[in-house]
């Protein structure tokens, strides 16, 4: 048999055996399936919602209905049925848990399942997890010694009720609701996300994180997040999701809205691995998501740090409004594509100030019959004075049928910025596997290994906890995909 | 330790090797010698189960086992070991990440318990000692960058580590200057004991200058054509393969 045979019937054998395929029954409390006005208005009730934000929902409501899907994407699905979906459900709870004692204790065994044990973390790894259970917020920790620094991370419904003033100067502000038909659908639907606000001068003395996962059948998944860095603050964002095993495909339509002001920083890392589909394709999220940051302050940095591996369709470019002068956007990605998984994901960088900075450092690695594409813009204003970005794109197949593609846009308007592209396309050679299995590692456990090498830059990039659940799902996600 | 019989194999259908008997006891040294195009190589990459080397006929025995019906993995658990004539880059991944995957998969595959990092980290820096090569090696991408004698000797670092039962060297020596060519033998050397043997292969008698083997051996057209002590790569320095060539035709 040839390597390359090898290679592939391995892939098949393997197949996508998802690990986290599991459903916890919690009766929810589900809205009528379909969208309409009195849907987005059930919603705003159900939340206890003031009169603007229904106003803002109602208006996305109506420009949705006339906005053509997004273009911008090279992925191939059959046209949603909007109609067929739930959007609003959460768990039934008495009220609002105060502590973790309070947390229903299906849920906390979920997350055991998905090795996120809440307790283990409060006490060991000083996160404050504020998890996302479909869409309602069930658990909030670390809240007090956030408190004493005035940090303010909460539920996006839970700062409505508390700091209004704050959700209504900034929601919208980088994403505006018809920047494109997803965006549009998560203003007009949104049920719950995370807020965090850091006031002047605070660095934030823990990473925060959140976990979302997807649980009732064909609920679509609208989260909303908004994170403001004030002048001189820094803070850290983890974002990391799995999800249970589903046969029909399920919409996630995602908005992050960062803003970071003067001198402010902002690190943003995502882990996706939610379900992908079975090796036909059968099922699996669609994970259409819109995030931006706002550098709009003068030597602001926003840095985006993702590891894609989950969803069916991964529709997705993190970007970065460069807008305050000597301001830097990064973008570090790795998406691991598997199956029939479809991926076109990629960045905007766009510099408006002077002096600002962009860099984007891309792994794209393909198995499988999938397929993968960079997006990128990076785009000169013509205020952008001596402005420079360095782009990087790298791509690795494994096996015969998997593609990779790397659409670099570059628009400058101004003569004296600087933008650098490199790409380059490489197999994970036989010589390797060889040499892996010579010394006892067996052909899968080499490819996790010459995989994670390759995204080595990118996983660098991501906070130390987070780094080590990444590796492991590197290798999870490329279970199979060589021999 | 080792038994081979009337090994046959063939690459893309194209016969290379045509019938090798070999016989190695624990704690011997065997070299063995040939022209380019010989097979020396193939045997090795057999001996190891490389894909796309097709076995036709004939058998080898490890230590008992029938080290034909293994996968590559499997016969490096058994404790063979195979230092490559051109070693391979691993982008991004560290010496030690590797090392240490290497020698817990061994353990794996051998029912005992894994070392953890510090243990491992430990043990690698006594090696790097012992064989006189600097921390550097600990951090460095796999061969990444690695001029050829910084390869081999990363060859022998990990034979050092991984402690094979029989440790085969595919032309180790080649394109080593001399200084490199002492420092990787020293290592062999180094790593001589009772229960180890080594299969030397090579083009040239000078690296049998500095490891001596218990048996030479000279390959030609995928045949053993004749078998000695270390005189016999004296011999053969001094007439060139010519004669041997002839004789196996």
């Amino acid at each position: 048999m040839t390597a390359d045979t090898e290679t592939v019937e391995q892939v098949r054998d393997l197949g996508e055996r998802y690990k986290y395929g599991f459903v916890t029954d919690i009766e929810a409390e589900t809205a009528p399936k379909g969208l309409s006005e009195d849907i987005v208005r059930f919603i705003s009730a159900k939340k206890n919602e003031p009169e603007w934000l229904l106003d803002w929902r109602l208006k996305a409501y109506r420009q949705w209905l006339a906005m053509p899907e997004p273009e911008w994407a090279k992925v191939d699905f059959p046209p949603i049925d909007y109609q067929d979906a739930y959007y609003f459900s959460a768990p039934k709870l008495k009220e609002a848990p105060k502590s973790l004692e309070e947390v229903d204790p299906k849920l906390l065994e979920t997350y055991e399942k998905l090795g996120i044990p809440l307790r283990e973390q409060e006490m060991l790894a000083g996160v404050a997890v504020d998890a996302v259970f479909d869409s309602v917020s069930v658990a909030t920790t670390f809240k007090k010694k956030l408190e004493d620094v005035g940090v303010i991370f909460c539920s996006i419904s839970e700062a409505l009720q508390k700091h209004p003033d704050l959700v209504r100067q900034y929601l919208g502000s980088v994403v505006p609701p018809a920047d494109n038909k997803h965006s549009c659908l998560n203003s007009a639907v949104f049920t719950d996300g995370s807020f965090v606000y850091v006031p002047k001068g605070v660095r934030c003395p823990m990473e925060l994180s959140t976990y979302f996962r997807i649980n009732a059948e064909n609920t679509g998944q609208f989260e909303r997040t908004l994170i403001i860095a004030d002048e001189g603050s820094y803070v850290s964002y983890l974002e990391g999701c799995t999800a249970p095993m589903r046969d029909e495909n399920q919409l996630h339509a995602a908005v992050v809205e960062l803003i970071a002001l003067d001198d402010a920083e902002i690190k943003y890392s995502t882990v996706q691995n939610w379900y992908p589909g079975d090796e036909n394709g059968v099922g699996g999220i669609y994970n259409f998501v819109t995030k931006r940051g706002d550098c709009r302050g003068r030597n602001s940095k926003i840095s985006w740090t993702q590891v894609e591996t989950g969803s069916a369709i991964t529709w997705k470019y993190p970007s970065c409004l460069l807008r305050g002068d000597n301001s830097v956007g990064e973008f570090y990605s790795i998406a691991i594509t598997n199956n029939l998984q479809q991926a076109d994901t990629g960045t905007k960088m766009i510099h408006m100030g002077k002096n600002t900075r962009s860099r984007i450092i891309s792994k794209g690695i393909s198995a499988g019959k999938s397929s993968q594409t960079y997006r990128g813009l990076v785009k000169m204003g013509p205020r952008a004075d001596r402005a420079r970005n360095y782009t990087q794109c790298d791509s690795l197949l494994i096996g015969p049928r998997a593609a990779a593609h790397t659409v670099p846009y570059i628009e400058s308007k101004n003569r004296s910025a600087q933008v650098e592209h490199e790409a380059t396309t490489s197999r994970i050679s036989e010589d390797q596997l060889f040499y892996c299995r010579q010394r006892s590692i067996p052909a899968e456990d080499a490819v996790a290994l010459v995989v994670n090498g390759f995204c080595r830059e990118v996983l660098q990039q991501l906070p130390m906890e987070f780094a080590v659940e990444a590796q492991k799902l590197v290798g999870i996600s490329l279970e199979g995909s060589v021999g | 330790m080792l038994e081979i019989k009337n090994l046959h194999a063939e690459v893309e259908g194209k016969p290379i090797l045509k019938g090798i008997d070999l016989s190695i006891a624990p704690g011997e040294v065997h070299a063995i010698m040939g022209p380019n195009g010989s097979g020396k190589s193939t045997l090795s990459y057999v001996l190891a189960g490389r894909e796309g080397y097709e076995v036709t006929a004939g058998q080898v025995t490890f230590q008992g086992k029938n080290l034909l019906d293994m996968e590559p993995e499997e016969r490096a658990g058994e404790g063979v070991f195979l230092a490559l004539q051109y070693p391979v880059e691993i982008p991004g991944v560290p010496n030690t990440t590797f090392l240490k995957e290497a020698v817990n998969s061994i353990r794996k595959y051998r029912g005992e318990s894994e070392v953890d990092a510090m243990q491992f980290l430990k043990l690698m820096r006594a090696k790097l000692k012992e064989l006189g090569m600097s921390d550097e090696y600990l951090k460095r991408a796999v061969n990444v960058g690695f001029s050829g004698g910084e390869k081999k000797r990363n060859e022998m670092l990990q034979m050092a580590m991984l402690e094979p039962s029989l440790a085969v060297l595919d032309e180790t020596d080649s394109g080593l200057d001399i200084d490199a060519l002492k420092a990787v033998a020293e290592g062999v050397n180094a790593m001589c004991a009772p229960e180890r043997s080594m299969l030397v292969i090579t083009h040239y008698q000078r690296l049998l200058d500095h490891i001596v083997p218990d048996h030479v051996h000279i390959m030609v057209g995928g045949r053993i054509v004749r078998s000695g002590g270390p005189e016999l790569a004296h011999e053969l320095e001094r007439k060139g393969y010519a004669e041997f060539v002839g004789k196996a035709a």
